[in-house]
């Protein structure tokens, strides 16, 4: 731990650290370009230097530079403050001065730290370079000119990403950030480079001109389209969501999102249910709250109810409904709406226990059945980390092209239970190993076989270093899996249990992945948001908030509990969720117990304590043994990453990405 | 060298290209080449490799060579690496031609100490002689371009053609070099001046003359 002076203050660094970490620690800013946290090193734009001693009399470029013991390093002498302003005025000779018409105008890095660190006046009177734009694909909009360089993007591509696209050709002054050939950055990952550019070089595309960040309102929310909980902030002004961005947590998505999470939100005003509507000879009608409440007092469902959660709805939606459909006396609730009915006697048993963070120091992972780069993008950044770091990947299931290498085993189930020789080798002799089940390796048995092998393998274990390690892990992709797991949203035989009772009434939660033809005698009652496939089937329609729209408690697939804002009002006569299942109760003439969001949230603690502490819920370490024998082709679930959920489906921007980035391409082979 | 593009991706350069694979001869080069590097460091090859394909596209179309989109592909499928990296190679080093290119490449020493002797002449011969900054001459033997120190400043003014470099040149010589070239003969490298054999001092020497003639021991007269 080397002891370094940063302004005549002694500290103690970490070993390893850098200058640029040292004085960041003493409270000291630097200015910085290419330095990025996550990403590796390239001082390539000089906007860090500090002085250090001992070393040459010069300005030294801090980000790269390794603190050692006894080093005395200036951040606010006279040469860091000309070291400073040189290479602002460098940095400005090619950067337009179109800020008044730039995107990135209001949150820019060139902007603030030329305010901060730069000259007053510019001495530079000669032609300014101008770069074509780039295609980058209908997510990122290119304005090279404003580029400088920092290779953030570049770096990212390649590091985290795992898709190498981008690049920097030519030299020099002709320098030019890239895709190869101009086409369209091909990953699930690709707009964080966004977030990455520190100027307006590479901006949002849907977002482009749209509003400045000063307009917005941020409000912290949870992003509900897979089952990561990736933390993002949703930005909206007046009553619209404009855009939705990635906020910092080491834990769940570090500071990633996917495209998908960030770019769906424009669904949100497309295609809304905006008023209740009712089933009149076959047809649905507008109708008022009053008239649907009045249509729904007349049903008297009795005990025959049930209640379907969709894959975005919140824990409270789901207490509020379990607690109208318990007070009704059923206890019909089922959330796996393709039919799954894996057996979740033991909430450990279909969770990710190893954490996300920890998945990146496992040294062999076995995949069984998961797509991850389309389940889940954030956690396949974490296993591209772990294969880094030197762990061997094993894959069932059909070919996917991994970011990671792995090697895929077959496609067959029951290969979890007769792992060729040098695989089971691999796995028993790794110190820490891990299995992840995807959604895809649920069913058929392959739950209680990857148990048995869980077992087998002894992947619950104390590590060398005392710490616990929990190596098996399930990777849902619905948001409210997990919730829904928590408040008993199963029944023994999953949905065909539903079907099987024939409920008089069925809730739907923003369900609309359920076969309704199944439910073709009880009355759906859909309270959801969008007019997607399931209000297609509905008998009455209620219409509810969707995730930015509504306060909520989400579960993700760790099993870790995070809390959503409300960032705007739902349209026209939508409602929050709890307030429509509340006044259904009314209906239904029975009491659920609360009258309020608070008193709702309080009922749903004392129900399930767990909900009630942000972090991860304890399901215990102790797996269910398992055993048996799994059999069957596994088939992935996603077949259009873009297009897995009713938002996404009414997205113009998803709409986009998935006929250009997916199916464009098969067009264009068709058509050779 | 600046304005220097990639030669655009089209279906004719496609149909040129896309089935370019090694000869016999360099496919066993190739392999010789990617063994140089330690295992799992195969992308080291690439510029060797680079450096293969433009002379074998050279061969090809008897021209120096030059890097269509489809043999960077082409190299970066036999390295298994991203395609995006092996054009960021070729496209920074000026030593790989990424658009088409003359019989001969034509570079001519403009700094200093060759423009203080006399490179402005041969920038005026190459122009008589119809060549052009970034363009190919009409008879398809000359492309030409003008560039900063190559570091033969003992023998300025020099040009650089190919693999050769032709030095101590006036417009005349300049002129007989380029006009055997043309006839498809392989005038001599290095210095054209008749009187000189490589880069020793022109006339007698004037530096260290003690030390012609025995070990001279200069330091006492520091």
């Amino acid at each position: 731990m080397p002891k370094v002076k940063v302004d005549g203050v002694e500290i103690e660094v970490p070993a390893g650290a850098t200058v640029l970490q040292a004085a960041e620690l003493a409270g000291k800013e630097i200015p910085r370009f290419c330095y990025h946290e996550r990403l590796s090193i390239a001082g390539n734009c000089r906007m860090c230097l500090v002085e250090v001693k001992p070393g040459p009399p010069k300005p030294q470029a801090s980000c790269a530079l390794p603190a050692t013991e006894g080093q005395e390093i200036r951040t606010d002498s006279e040469m860091v403050k000309k070291a400073r302003e040189g290479v602002m005025e460098f940095l400005l000779i090619n950067h337009p001065l179109d800020c008044p018409i730039c995107d990135q105008g209001g949150e820019c890095d060139l902007q603030d730290q030329s305010v901060a660190y730069g000259r007053g006046g510019s001495r530079y009177h000669e032609h300014k370079r101008a770069v074509t734009e780039k295609y980058m694909g209908p997510l990122i909009k290119t304005t090279m000119t404003r580029c400088i360089h920092c290779t953030r993007c570049v770096r990212f591509s390649e590091e985290i990403a795992g898709v190498d696209e981008i690049g920097a050709l030519y030299r020099g002054e002709t320098m030019q950030i890239t895709t190869y050939l101009e086409k369209a950055a091909h990953h699930e990952m690709s707009a964080n480079v966004i977030d990455l550019c520190p100027v307006g070089a590479l901006t949002s595309r849907p977002y482009a001109f749209e509003a400045r960040p000063w307009e917005l309102k941020k409000t912290l929310s949870i992003d509900v389209s897979d089952a990561t909980g990736a933390n993002i902030r949703i930005d909206a002004r007046g009553r619209e969501v404009l855009r939705a961005l990635p906020r910092n947590n080491d834990d769940v998505n570090e500071e990633w999102l996917s495209d998908k999470a960030r770019f769906q939100v424009d669904g949100l005003t497309k295609r809304r249910l905006d008023k209740p509507f009712l089933r009149r000879d076959g047809k649905l009608v507008q109708a008022t709250w009053n008239e649907a409440f009045a249509a729904l007092s007349t049903l008297n469902p009795g005990a025959s109810i049930a209640a379907v959660a969709g894959d975005m709805v919140d824990c409270e939606t789901m207490f509020a409904a379990k607690a109208l459909v318990g007070a009704l006396g059923s206890s019909l609730l089922e959330g796996r709406q393709t039919g799954m009915d894996y057996d979740t006697s033991s909430l450990a048993a279909v969770n990710f226990n190893t954490t996300f963070n920890d998945i990146e120091t496992a040294d062999a992972i076995l995949i069984v059945g998961s797509m991850v780069r389309w389940e889940a993008p954030t956690v396949n950044v974490r296993l591209r980390k772990a294969v880094k770091r030197g762990a061997k990947v094993f894959l069932i299931g059909p070919e996917w092209e991994t970011t990671f290498g792995g090697e895929f085993l077959g496609e067959d189930l029951s290969l979890i239970g007769n792992l060729p020789g040098h695989v089971a080798d691999t796995l028993s002799g790794a110190k820490r190993p891990a299995v992840i089940l995807g959604g895809a390796a649920l069913g058929r048995g392959g739950l209680e076989a990857g148990l048995a092998l869980a077992g087998q393998l002894n992947l619950v274990r104390t590590l060398e270093d005392g710490t616990a390690w929990n190596g098996f892990n399930v990777l849902h992709m619905a948001a409210s899996r997990m919730g829904g797991l928590m408040l008993g949203y199963a029944q023994k035989g999953g949905i065909a249990d539903l079907a099987a009772a024939k409920p008089k009434v069925l809730i739907s939660l923003g369900a609309d992945e359920v076969d309704y033809t199944k439910f073709a005698d009880s009355m759906i009652v859909y309270i959801g948001h969008h007019g997607d496939k399931a209000a297609h089937a509905a008998d009455v329609i209620l219409p509810a908030s969707a995730y930015t729209e509504k306060a909520g408690t989400y579960v993700n697939t760790e099993g870790r509990v995070q809390f959503a804002d409300k960032a705007v009002f739902a349209p026209g006569d939508a409602r929050e969720d709890w307030t429509i299942l509340r006044a259904l109760a009314d209906a239904f003439g029975v009491s659920v117990g609360f009258d309020s969001f608070d008193q709702l949230r309080a009922a749903m603690v004392a129900s399930v304590p767990a909900l009630g502490v942000e972090g991860l819920a304890d399901y215990g370490a102790a797996l269910p043994a398992g055993g048996g024998s799994a059999s069957g082709a596994i088939a992935y679930p996603i077949k259009d990453f873009y297009m897995t959920n009713p938002i996404a489906r009414a997205s113009a921007t998803m709409q986009r990405c998935s006929a250009e980035l997916l199916h464009g391409e098969e067009f264009a082979e068709a058509a050779e | 060298m600046a304005d220097r593009y990639i030669e655009p991706d089209t279906p004719e350069l496609r149909a040129r290209w896309g089935n370019f694979a090694w000869t016999e001869a360099n496919a066993a080069k190739a392999k010789d080449i990617v063994a140089r590097y330690p295992e799992g460091r195969q992308r080291s090859a690439v510029m060797p490799l680079l450096d293969l394909a433009q002379r074998q596209v050279g061969a090809e179309e008897n021209t120096q060579g030059w890097l269509p989109i489809p043999v960077m592909e082409y190299i970066a499928e036999y390295l298994a690496m991203p395609v995006i990296r092996v054009v960021e190679v070729a496209s920074f080093y000026t030593m790989y031609n990424i658009a088409p290119i003359g019989r001969f490449h034509v570079q001519v020493c403009g700094t200093t100490p060759c423009m203080l002797r006399g490179s402005d002449d041969l920038l005026a011969t190459c122009k008589s002689r119809g060549m052009k900054k970034g363009h190919i001459s009409a008879d398809g033997l000359w492309s030409f371009t003008e560039v900063e120190c190559m570091g033969n400043c003992a023998s300025a003014p020099m040009v650089q053609i190919n693999d050769d470099n032709y030095e101590d040149l006036t417009s005349d010589r300049l002129n007989a070099v380029l006009d055997a070239l043309a006839r498809g003969e392989t005038p001599k490298a290095g210095t054209q001046d008749p009187a000189r054999h490589t880069v020793e001092p022109v006339g007698e020497p004037t530096n260290l003359v003690a030390m012609m003639t025995e070990n001279h021991d200069y330091r006492s007269e520091w």
